[in-house]
């Protein structure tokens, strides 16, 4: 299969590309008769709980959830990877397997699924500031204090001058709380691209504050 | 690393990053492209970029890209 080629901003260009003959059986029998298409549905359905299920397993190493709640997960993020599937099914453009698509779903889904429960058990209340981690945060040596003691304390001037109230409580919710994006992208009632773009500006704006005010050189804007 | 060095990697933005809703829209044909033509992944700096920097999107990629693998004999 062609891939697509990249767009200026580093994405790809639509495409349309000529189906597998897998793919092409999924979307034929999703959009046959009604019993074509339930029947699909459940072979599909059985398919997304499979990987949903792999899925949480593979991440159960970072989440303390275990079990039948893990299965529960994994159930809901099936049944809500199958909806949207099929309420954008006419939107696959063949540009990939149907399955890959499909599965992508199975992902976000899981993706939220474990972002909500994270406040089930939460690590610290949305509202709290633990100012205290910042220097493990930022990987800095205790026993060099002396060297960065200016700097951090530099740094939390600026996050209380230099960023607005809502990238302030991003900031401070995911590097200081440590909660995860998906999580407070749920408690906020945004989104993962909305809470990583605050952050990502908020980052910026600290930077360029920092080297105005002669922290940090000018010279390190590399890309990795 | 001393602590300017560390905050400056930290507060690090990468101008080519697509973010996630980007990335996400491509996922499914970039983690094709992964698992069966790594060298042709260059050509695209922009979801390379956000999955270097994201965390959440990098683990729905090692996700989808566990899920495409062939099952091991």
């Amino acid at each position: 299969m062609e891939p697509a080629e990249p767009t200026a901003r580093g994405g790809c260009a639509t495409l349309d590309a000529e189906l597998d003959p897998d793919s092409a059986e999924w979307l034929r029998s999703l959009g046959g008769s009604a019993r074509e298409s339930d029947a699909a549905q459940i072979r599909l359905h059985a398919l997304l709980l499979r990987i949903a299920r792999s899925e949480v397993r593979r991440r159960s190493g970072q989440l303390k959830i275990s079990g039948p709640e893990l299965d529960d997960i994994a159930h809901q993020a099936a049944n809500d990877a199958l909806m949207a599937i099929i309420a954008k099914t006419g939107q696959f453009r063949g540009d990939s397997r149907f399955t890959t698509w499909a599965f992508k779903f199975v992902m976000f889904e899981v993706s939220t699924k474990i972002g909500r429960h994270f406040w089930r058990n939460p690590t610290a209340p949305i509202d709290a500031e633990h100012w205290e981690r910042l220097p493990n945060r930022l990987a800095l040596d205790p026993a060099q204090e002396s060297e960065w003691r200016e700097l951090v304390a530099a740094l939390r001037r600026l996050i209380d001058t230099v960023l607005t109230s809502r990238q302030r409580r991003i900031f401070v919710s995911i590097v200081l709380n440590e909660v995860p994006v998906d999580a407070l992208a749920a408690e906020l009632g945004s989104n993962r691209n909305a809470i990583y773009k605050a952050l990502f500006d908020a980052r910026r704006k600290l930077r360029a504050a920092l080297v105005a005010n002669g922290y940090l050189d000018d010279n390190t804007s590399r890309r990795p | 690393m001393n602590g300017q060095s560390a905050l400056d990697r930290f507060l690090q933005t990468d101008p080519q990053d697509v973010g996630c809703e980007e990335a996400m829209g491509w996922m499914h044909v970039y983690v094709e492209l992964v698992a069966t033509d790594p060298a042709t992944v260059s050509r695209y700096p922009g979801i390379a970029a956000h999955l270097r920097a994201c965390g959440p999107c990098a683990e729905d990629f090692e996700g989808l890209l566990a899920a495409i693998a062939p099952p091991a004999t």
